[in-house]
């Protein structure tokens, strides 16, 4: 019988922890999917963050470093920098890279470290139970912001991939989101890519991958899909910031 | 040979070299030595200092409070360090730049015209060779040509053209 | 073999980099800066890595990452740069893995001065940042020393997977004195099998990790890493003694104090005063058997510190009762002369007779 159908090699055999509807398995899988058909499992360092996908570790078959909240990038300097060959990418929230880690994420791509990011942005912290996120919507009501996220008190959303596309050492931002099988298909194309720059040493590339997070959202899973097409796209749109083809 | 000196001016007057000179012939010649500069701020256009020991054989404290020789090139470093020379210790100054009173019977105060002297040989910046040469003399603690020894190390081979200068400026305050 | 003249600074530079440390990440602070211009000239001369990074922070979790990748990696800083760090240490700890860390103390708490201190002693070996770690802290008191002890650093390092701090101040890492390269020969060092360097697909993958959910999983690792603890307190230790076989007072002091007491010791000597030193060389472990056993005779200690009294507090666990512990310190940068020390001596040889 033919196999029609398999789990990639890169991604370990466990339940992953993530709660029903949450798109992050969606994207371990592709990173997963990614890696195999770059073939580069064996010389691939993932470094994980500090959030929902802490455990990340454990789900990826490649070596793993688990990193301090929001230090991943640094972490992930260093892992290139000693063993410049092999690829080295880190997994993070939006907690984690755009408020606690936000000076390591500007500065790596700054230098245009040859790393690879992607970045779950479901504008909302998870694991501790749904506060307000760096990335959280006008009027989104949080555990923090129970009234809505005010811009007069709590300010505006922090738009990732515009801000990092301003910096010269940005080599490739793209946004992209998996809340459909047509987006889910160029969210691979765009992990794909940010890998393959990372292979011809071409730089700093991140992934900004609109994510849900039914739980904290309050939202049963086909809702906070239709949540990320209605809400969060007209705030963040999908698209290419950034591609620099000098490098 | 147990001298514990302090070396005192203006930054930019060469103080360090001065102090760092004196120690790498202590070296050598096996002494025991240690150099430790004033850092910071203060450095920046204001005074400095250093503390340099050469003994025979080991170096404790490295921090000089009653120097047995104290080398001042300005005026407040004369005033600061004239207190704190050990009873029948030295004061070398640069006459041509000091003309503090002398408050103590002592001590023995040797002034030298160090700046006019090294105007005079055309290289101004040189005050801190000459007098280094004028201390040789007085204090005998190294052969003239063991510190050239040590000068010849110390200057980069990129600024060779340094070192004769270097050598006349050590030689003048030594013959003055 | 040949004499060279250097300050400190560059001396633990260099022989960090004769120690086969080929990444450097650091941040400018004052007085410990020429460790980084040093790195930054000489490192590419090996093929090795100096960076500048965006923070303290930054720095420290770099080392954490190419200490993951198992190289031998360090960072440098001084005291409001240490306590930046203190997380990444943290972190450093809690995943095994070896680096070393170079504190040039200067005087504190907050932004403090710049001049040497000895303050940060608590921080170093009691409670650097959260959790149940420890570090083996090198305290030299030479140029010779910063050399010898910087390279047995990643050796121990290496040997025990753990962070190794070498500290020093202000003083020791400006002043100069002859030195020289190649002395130390090293130890037999286990593989890092454990390094998160690539699979290639030959074995399973490895994780460097220090969050453990389960508390008795995480209470097994850190009862696991006491117990390597415990070994290290009995085969590290490090000191120097002078004079203390028929000492009535003996110093305990440190670093450039552990010398600066020495002039004070010379002096009470020729006044009658019997006067012995002990000079911890690791600070943690501290070297208390010595200490104890050197209070069967001795009536008094005195504990000399550049700080309000830290130190002190091992001293009197260590001599657990059996003699009086005196303490005498300056702080903030003000560093005691040996007339001050002499003065305490006597003040306590007065109390003692």
């Amino acid at each position: 019988m033919s196999v029609v159908f398999k789990k990639p090699h890169a991604l370990a055999d466990v339940p992953l922890h993530y709660c029903p509807g949450c798109t992050h398995g969606i994207v371990h899988r592709l990173v997963a999917e990614v890696i195999d058909e770059l073939g580069i499992e064996g010389k691939t360092i993932g470094v994980a963050p500090v959030g929902c996908s802490v455990f990340a570790y454990n789900y990826f078959n490649c070596d793993m470093v688990e990193a301090a909240h929001g230090r991943a990038p640094a972490v992930a300097t260093g892992v290139k920098r000693a063993n410049p060959d092999n690829i080295v990418f880190t997994y993070q929230g939006d907690g984690d890279l755009a408020a606690i880690g936000t000076a390591e994420t500007v500065h790596a791509a700054g230098r245009s470290e040859n790393i690879t990011i992607i970045f779950i942005n479901n504008a909302i912290y998870g694991m501790t139970g749904g506060q307000m996120a760096p990335t959280s919507l006008v009027d989104q009501v949080t555990q923090t912001t129970p009234y809505g996220r005010k811009p007069e008190t709590q300010g505006y959303p922090i738009k990732v991939c515009e801000m990092l596309s301003a910096l010269d050492g940005t080599t490739y931002a793209e946004r992209v989101a998996v809340n459909n099988v047509k987006n889910i298909r160029n969210a691979k194309k765009a992990i794909k890519k940010a890998f393959e720059n990372q292979i011809n040493k071409k730089g700093f590339s991140i992934v900004e991958v609109l994510s849900t997070c039914p739980t904290n959202w309050g939202l049963a899973p086909t809702e906070a899909l239709k949540w990320v097409e209605e809400k969060m796209m007209p705030v963040y749109p999908l698209g290419v910031y950034k591609d620099r083809e000098d490098v | 040979m147990n001298h514990e000196i302090i070396l005192a001016g203006f930054g930019g007057q060469g103080i360090l070299f001065a102090g760092k000179l004196l120690v790498y012939t202590g070296m050598i010649f096996d002494k025991a030595v240690s150099w430790l500069p004033s850092y910071g701020p203060e450095m920046r256009g204001g005074t400095c200092n250093c503390h340099i020991i050469l003994n025979d054989t080991a170096v404790g404290s490295p921090y000089v409070v009653t120097p047995t020789e104290a080398i001042v090139l300005n005026k407040p470093s004369f005033e600061k360090f004239e207190g704190s020379i050990v009873s029948g210790g030295k004061l070398f100054y640069d006459s041509s730049l000091c003309d503090n009173e002398h408050k103590r019977d002592d001590i023995e105060y040797i002034g030298i015209p160090a700046t006019t002297m090294a105007y005079e040989l055309e290289a101004a910046q040189l005050a801190n060779m000459v007098i280094t040469g004028k201390v040789l003399k007085e204090t005998g603690m190294f052969e003239l040509n063991d510190v050239f020894t040590a000068l010849e190390k110390l200057i980069p081979p990129k600024r060779a053209q340094m070192l004769d200068i270097n050598k006349k400026a050590i030689e003048a305050g030594f013959n003055f | 073999m040949e004499k060279v003249l250097m300050k400190g600074n560059e001396a633990i530079a260099e022989a960090a980099i004769r120690a086969g440390c080929r990444h450097f990440y650091g941040y400018p602070i004052t007085p410990q800066t020429e460790v980084s211009a040093y790195m930054a000239k000489n490192m590419p001369k090996v093929g090795g890595l100096f960076m500048q990074a965006e923070s303290e922070i930054a720095a420290i979790n770099m080392v954490y990452g190419s200490a993951s990748a198992g190289v031998r990696a360090m960072t440098s800083s001084s005291s409001p740069g240490i306590s930046l760090k203190a997380e990444g240490i943290s972190y450093i700890a809690g995943a095994d893995l070896p680096c070393v860390i170079l504190n040039i103390v200067r005087g504190g708490p907050g932004l403090g001065g710049i001049q040497p201190a000895q303050s940060d002693y608590f921080q170093a070996t009691k409670g650097l940042a959260h959790g149940d770690f420890k570090l083996v802290v090198l305290a030299p008191s030479s140029i010779q020393e910063c050399v010898d002890l910087t390279m047995e650093a990643f050796d121990i390092a290496d040997q025990y997977r753990m962070p190794v701090m070498i500290m020093g101040d202000g003083m020791l890492g400006q002043m100069m004195e002859p030195v020289t390269f190649g002395s130390y020969e090293g130890r037999k060092l286990p593989e890092k099998t454990w390094a998160t360097n690539g699979t290639g697909l030959k074995r399973a993958h490895n994780v460097i990790n220090s969050l453990y959910i389960d508390p008795d999983t995480l209470e097994k690792t850190v009862l696991d890493r006491d117990k390597m603890y415990q070994k290290i307190k009995e085969t590290e230790v490090k000191y120097e003694t002078e004079n203390i076989e028929d000492a009535d007072i003996i110093m305990v002091a440190y670093g450039t104090i552990g010398r600066i007491v020495k002039n004070a010791m010379k002096k009470a000597r020729e006044e009658g005063i019997k006067v012995g030193l002990i000079r911890p060389v690791t600070l943690w472990p501290f070297p208390e058997k010595v200490i104890n056993e050197a209070a069967d005779k001795a009536k008094a200690f005195i504990s000399v510190e550049m700080s309000t009294g830290q130190m002190v507090e091992d001293v009197k666990l260590a001599v657990n009762g059996k003699a009086k512990v005196d303490f005498y310190g300056r702080t903030g940068g003000v560093i005691p002369s040996p007339d001050e020390i002499l003065a305490k001596i006597k003040e306590v040889a007065g109390g003692i007779e």
